[in-house]
């Protein structure tokens, strides 16, 4: 039997004026354990704990229950106090007579006896209170980061920079991600190029930073602290270590036609290539749906003409295990398929084109090595029409439903960096609302208008017809002159909407993260924890959270970062002691509790019992991983024979709870 | 009829939640019938939307649209603007009180270019 | 203390509101100071999925009359899926209760946000007033029990 104490809380008059304290405090003298009961003015005082940890003393007592406020306000406060008088601070219950009740009552009758009835709960729940410890778990003080965009990139440099090890992993031959593709930067023009390259060489320069290129996260088990990953590296059919990168191979492969995804299939590549001049790290990929060799084993052009012998068509997809105390999520974003907007003759015309194409027809590592040709005919365009939000904004069915953020400002780019190019060309954007918060953003897009002379158009386009001279028909509407317009185009550039990488959903479910309907990543909280997942240790940086500018995914990187940080300079990490616990001598090995786990917190092992009649029997049995376990309790309810229960929250404290407030 | 109980009836009978519409004015874009109306299809969203009714009633643009639910298929937020329209056009009929068209005009109106879809379309607009 | 006798039925009602966003709309109907009536207990748990079934037999058992379970709307839940276990495994519980002869009336689960003190107000005097309208609930009553 407990010796429990009640401590009965005034609040001032919050709740002694609608609450008889002294009457509460009289009727829990007679409960079962209760071997002192008294009420004060304001229990949280510093003069209320001390009457707290005097009694605790005093009266040897075993178990607290205080009524007062909500728990959420001063449960801690009073788990304190009993802990430093020497009880576990596990063995406070609170009744919340305020907030549930003398708060929403007036007549004073009905109050009482409720604040009675929550008191006999709180002393029958603490009857059943036993100690908790939290547990401890180490922390593994190592990171990894999933994608190796600026998003990952700058994370994986920030964690660098504070002194643990990270690596990075990155489906693609080369790290960069869609920064390596764009031209230049809004809103102040510098070269993409010129600020990404020196981070990626820094990346690969950092002793403490690892890149697995090609390779994919495969597999992904533990905890927070404690991650144990599995990373596929793909075949690439080079030695990594021994090529340098030299691009003979690159030069001298006979399969030619090979479209070139880093300039968005507008010019061609071999089977062996280097994505890109800065590529890191710098390292030749056989493309095996290309290659002769590897197709039908005529070939070894490659092969020849290494002089470091790095070519290796028997190269297999090889498994590497690591173990990470945190994981950060960067797998950044796509442009969506434009293929169910067929109003806008994207498959149709070769002039119509996305505006990442656009970016890559502008870069002097382009296909046109920067001059602004139409794909079509290589001639120069003088009208180009620029669409805004396609497939942004959308709620019917084809696009997405949110606004994809970054369109605003890099069409605005698009258009001025058109003009001063080539003043000679008429440059149309069609726009529903010019979005531009941002610093020196809203600037940025007005120099366009004003100074530049780029014709912005609020409405719509409708359709878009490509037409026997070569030009498309633009109609779209003006609405502010409530006109409709015909525009005889030489170029189109959709703004088309971004999505999260595909990798993402099948990623989200091997990390037990949570998504939202866009298949965006959700944070712990969207205003208090923008960077944390609502699953320990693993962190969002970029645009798999949400969609994001550079400098907003940078900011988020270097946040995320700061937080694996915080992480990894822990030793060991306390855990919450209201977790699930098996009953192994009444657990019969059903596995209803695992499936239904949402943490994967709970493993199945095969344990010796020894049986009544002296011979032992193996059995299979649940154990509860205690710093994975988050307290939900779902477990208990599912498991059939009644082996899982929740400390703290245990079937039978809940269940005296039920039968005091039914008495 | 009060002026909102007019615009009420028109959101009922076509079903059209004007609120979603956005104001990027593709449905005007994509009009075929455009030059002809009057009012153009955003205008009647935000027309009916903002309770400014009685100009759509007395306006010709009604019977200019051709039905062809263009701006339907285009609308990024699924508002049909088709279906707002024909909502106006009926209120308006069913105020008259008469059909414009009666079944026995049909073999007179029955022309070998006449698409079959127009006299389908034409009875929904002058037939209560 | 001064016991006033009344006659009128007064309901047992237990509510079971999970941690995280029910009790916390419980205290925020307290904090905006929303009356609703004392018939209402609130027993706290983790998630609204730690809610057993035995527990809600147990409380008709002891003479509840009636039971509600509270618990984030789906898709909030902080343990992500719990309160989807409980919407399929209360929708099992409450027609078999039904079938026994507990009003469906009598038992119910609702979405109750952190921030939702008015909805949490309003749900408890709909509930108390629909409860109190079917008066008391002795069918699964356990007369032993109350004899103790």
């Amino acid at each position: 039997m407990q010796k429990i104490g009640v401590f009965v809380c005034h609040c001032g008059t919050n709740i002694a004026a609608t609450v008889d304290v002294k009457a509460v405090a009289e009727a829990l003298k007679g409960e079962p354990g209760v071997v002192f009961s008294t009420d004060y003015q304001y229990m949280c005082s510093e003069a209320g704990q001390n009457l707290i940890k005097n009694s605790i003393k005093e009266y040897g007592l075993t178990g607290v229950v205080v009524c007062s406020c909500s728990p959420r306000m001063h449960e801690q406060t009073f788990r304190k106090a009993a802990q430093s008088a020497g009880i576990n601070p596990y063995m406070v219950e609170i009744a919340n007579i305020r907030e549930q009740c003398s708060w929403i009552h007036k007549d004073i009758w009905s109050a009482t006896e409720k604040a009675i009835i929550l008191g006999k709960a709180a002393v029958a729940k603490v009857q059943l209170n036993a100690p908790l410890t939290a547990g401890e778990s180490p922390v593994v003080k190592r990171a990894l980061v999933i994608g190796g965009g600026i998003a990952g990139i700058q994370t994986a440099l920030d964690i660098a920079e504070a002194g643990f090890e990270v690596d990075i992993v990155e489906k693609q031959p080369t790290i960069g991600g869609k920064m390596t593709q764009i031209d230049k930067t809004f809103p102040t023009l510098d070269c993409a190029a010129c600020i990404l390259t020196p981070k990626m060489v820094d990346c690969a320069q950092n002793e403490k930073i690892k890149i697995y290129s090609y390779s994919e996260v495969a597999d992904v088990k533990g905890f927070v602290g404690n991650f144990t990953v599995k990373i596929k590296k793909k075949a690439r059919y080079v030695d990594e270590d021994k090529c340098t990168g030299c691009g003979i191979c690159t030069e001298k492969c006979p399969v030619k036609n090979v479209p070139n995804e880093f300039n968005m299939g507008m010019d061609n590549r071999r089977a062996i290539y280097i994505p890109f001049a800065q590529a890191v790290p710098k390292v030749a990929t056989i493309d095996a749906n290309y290659c002769n060799m590897l197709k039908n084993g005529k070939c070894g052009v490659c092969s020849k003409f290494c002089t470091v012998g790095a070519i290796d068509y028997k190269q297999q997809d090889t498994i590497v295990e690591e173990k990470y105390g945190a994981i950060v999520v960067a797998t950044g974003f796509n442009p969506i398929k434009l293929d169910d907007f067929d109003e806008f003759a994207y498959s149709q015309s070769k002039d119509v084109i996305t505006s990442l194409e656009f970016e890559r027809l502008t870069n002097a590592a382009g296909p046109t090595s920067g001059t602004l040709l139409r794909p079509s005919d290589g001639k120069h365009p003088h009208t180009i029409v620029f669409v805004q939000c396609v497939g942004s904004r959308d709620t019917s069915g084809c696009g997405k439903t949110y606004c994809s953020k970054i369109c605003c400002m890099y069409t605005a780019k698009h258009a001025m960096l058109t003009r001063e190019k080539y003043p000679d060309t008429d440059v149309y954007v069609f726009y529903i609302d010019v979005r531009t918060p941002g610093k020196n953003f809203d600037e940025f897009y007005r120099r366009a208008v004003e100074e530049y002379g780029v014709h912005y158009i609020k409405g719509m386009v409708g359709k878009v017809v490509p037409r026997s001279d070569g030009t498309l028909m633009v109609q779209a509407s003006d609405l502010l002159s409530n006109e409709q317009l015909h525009i005889n185009a030489d170029l189109v550039v959709l703004a088309a909407a971004i999505e999260p990488d595909k990798s993402a959903r099948s990623l989200a479910t091997m990390l037990t993260a949570s998504m939202d309907t866009n298949d965006f990543f959700t944070e712990a909280h969207p205003k208090l924890r923008p960077v944390e997942s609502p699953t320990a240790g693993i962190f969002l940086s970029g645009v798999c959270q949400g969609p994001k500018d550079i400098p907003e995914t940078v900011s988020q990187a270097s946040a995320a970062a700061a937080k694996v940080i915080g992480l990894l300079a822990k030793d060991k990490l306390t855990c919450n002691p209201c977790v699930a616990q098996a009953n192994e001598l009444m657990c019969n090995g059903c596995s209803s509790c695992e499936k239904v786990c949402p943490y994967g917190a709970i493993t199945y092992s095969d344990k010796e019992f020894r049986m009544p009649d002296r011979t032992t029997a193996i059995r299979r049995v649940a154990s509860v991983n205690e710093a994975v376990c988050q307290g939900c309790g779902a477990c208990t309810v599912a498991c059939p024979s009644g082996a899982m229960d929740l400390k703290g929250f245990s079937n039978s404290q809940i269940m005296a709870e039920v039968d005091a407030i039914c008495k | 009829m009060q002026k909102q109980d007019k615009q009420e009836l028109i959101l009922r009978i076509s079903g059209v939640n004007a609120r979603k519409c956005m104001r990027c004015g593709k449905c005007s874009a994509t009009c075929p019938a455009y030059d002809e109306m009057e009012y153009h299809p955003h205008q009647f969203v935000y027309m009916v939307e903002s309770g400014n009714i009685e100009p759509l009633l007395s306006s010709d643009s009604i019977y200019k649209c051709l039905t062809c639910f263009a701006c339907v298929e285009r609308c990024p937020r699924d508002v049909q603007p088709a279906k707002l329209i024909e909502a106006v056009r009926l209120a308006v009929i069913r105020e008259q009180d008469k059909n414009h068209m009666k079944k026995g005009d049909l073999p007179e109106l029955l022309d070998e270019d006449l698409p079959q879809q127009a006299i389908v379309s034409a009875f929904r607009k002058y037939t209560k | 203390m001064q016991v006033k006798e009344t006659n009128e039925f007064k309901p047992k009602i237990v509510a079971f509101c999970c941690n995280w966003c029910s009790y916390a709309g419980a205290d925020l109907a307290g904090t905006n100071r929303l009356q609703y009536p004392a018939d209402v207990k609130i027993i706290r748990v983790p998630c609204s999925c730690r809610v057993n079934p035995m527990f809600i037999l147990r409380a008709f058992q002891r003479g509840a009359d009636g039971v509600i379970l509270c618990g984030c709307h789906p898709g909030d839940c902080h343990y992500t899926t719990g309160n989807y276990y409980t919407r399929r495994r209360m929708t099992l519980l409450f027609s078999m209760l039904d079938y026994l002869g507990i009003e469906k009336e009598r038992t119910r689960v609702e979405w109750v946000s952190a921030a939702e003190g008015a909805k949490f107000a309003a749900t408890m005097n709909d509930f108390v007033a629909t409860v109190t309208k079917l008066g008391e609930n002795k069918r699964l009553e356990d007369l032993r029990c109350k004899a103790k």
